[in-house]
C-alpha cells in the first residue's frame, strides 16, 4: 500500500521481493509494467517527457490505491510512476497488486493501471524527430477502460 | 490565490506558476477562467476552449463551477496522458 513518484527507474524483481516478503499471506502477485512505445517509426528519436503535477500526483495515486485496497482484499500494493525524458523501451510504470488469491490480484493491478491512467495527473510529450514535440492527447479508449471499473465493486474475485 | 498551469497551458501561457489575488466579482472557476482571458491574446488563446481543459481546486478535481474564496490553489491542465 504504498506509491512513489520519481525520476528513477526502478526493478520489478526487487520491488516485488520487497513489497512481499515476509508475508505469508500473499498466494498470488500480479504486476504490469508500461513500457515507452516508439511511436516515430522513421522519425529516429521518438522519446518522451513526462510533466506531472507534484503533490496532486501522490496524492490521486494514494487515492486510487485506497480504493483498489477497499475494492480487493490485497495483503499488498504498489504503484511507482516515473517522470522526466523517457527513450523508448524505457520503464514508465509499474503496478503491483497481491493477495491471496489470484482473481483479485489480477483485477487490483487491472484496475489501478485503469484508474490510473485517467485520474493521475501526468502528461506526456513527445519529440517528433525535427526537433519539435507534441503533447500526446488523452484517448477515448482509457476513459473506457476506467468507467468499465466504475460499476465494478470488486466484490466478485473477494468472495 | 495560486493559480498553476501544465502541459500545453504552460506552453501557451508561458506560465507555470504564479500567485494572484481573487479578482473582484470572481466567485467560481469559470469567473476565473473569464478573467484570466481577459489579461492577453496568449491567455485567451489558451483558455479558448474549457472543454480541454481539466481543473484542479486545492489538488482535487473540480468543475467550472466550483467555488473560489480567495485562498486556493487552482491547477488548470489539459487531459492525462500518464501510464
Amino acid at each position: 500500500m504504498s506509491v512513489r513518484v520519481q525520476r528513477e527507474d526502478f526493478d520489478v524483481g526487487a520491488e516485488i521481493a520487497a513489497l512481499t516478503q515476509g508475508n505469508m499471506q500473499i498466494g498470488g502477485i500480479t504486476s504490469f509494467v508500461g513500457l515507452v512505445r516508439d511511436m516515430g517509426g522513421n522519425t529516429g528519436s521518438a522519446a518522451m517527457t513526462l510533466e506531472h503535477y507534484p503533490g496532486m500526483t501522490e496524492k490521486m495515486l494514494a487515492t486510487i490505491d485506497a480504493e483498489a485496497n477497499a475494492r480487493w482484499p490485497l495483503e499488498a500494493s504498489l504503484i511507482v510512476h516515473r517522470y522526466g525524458r523517457l527513450e523508448p523501451g524505457d520503464q514508465i510504470v509499474l503496478v503491483i497488486a497481491a493477495s491471496p488469491h489470484r482473481a483479485a490480484a489480477f483485477e487490483a493491478c487491472h484496475f489501478l493501471i485503469d484508474w490510473l491512467k485517467t485520474k493521475a495527473p501526468f502528461w506526456k510529450l513527445e519529440e517528433t524527430g525535427d526537433g519539435d514535440a507534441r503533447w500526446v492527447e488523452a484517448r477515448g479508449s482509457d476513459d473506457a477502460a476506467a468507467a468499465r471499473w466504475s460499476a465494478n465493486t470488486g466484490k466478485e474475485a473477494a468472495e | 490565490m495560486k493559480v498553476l498551469y501544465f502541459a500545453w497551458l504552460r506552453q501557451r501561457t508561458g506560465i507555470g506558476e504564479e500567485d494572484i489575488s481573487l479578482p473582484e466579482g470572481v466567485q467560481d472557476v469559470a469567473g476565473l477562467i473569464e478573467w484570466l482571458k481577459g489579461r492577453g491574446p496568449e491567455f485567451a488563446e489558451a483558455l479558448a476552449d474549457t472543454s480541454a481543459i481539466r481543473i484542479a481546486v486545492n489538488q482535487e478535481f473540480a468543475t467550472l463551477d466550483t467555488s473560489l474564496g480567495g485562498d486556493e490553489e487552482v491547477a488548470l491542465f489539459p487531459p492525462m496522458t500518464g501510464g
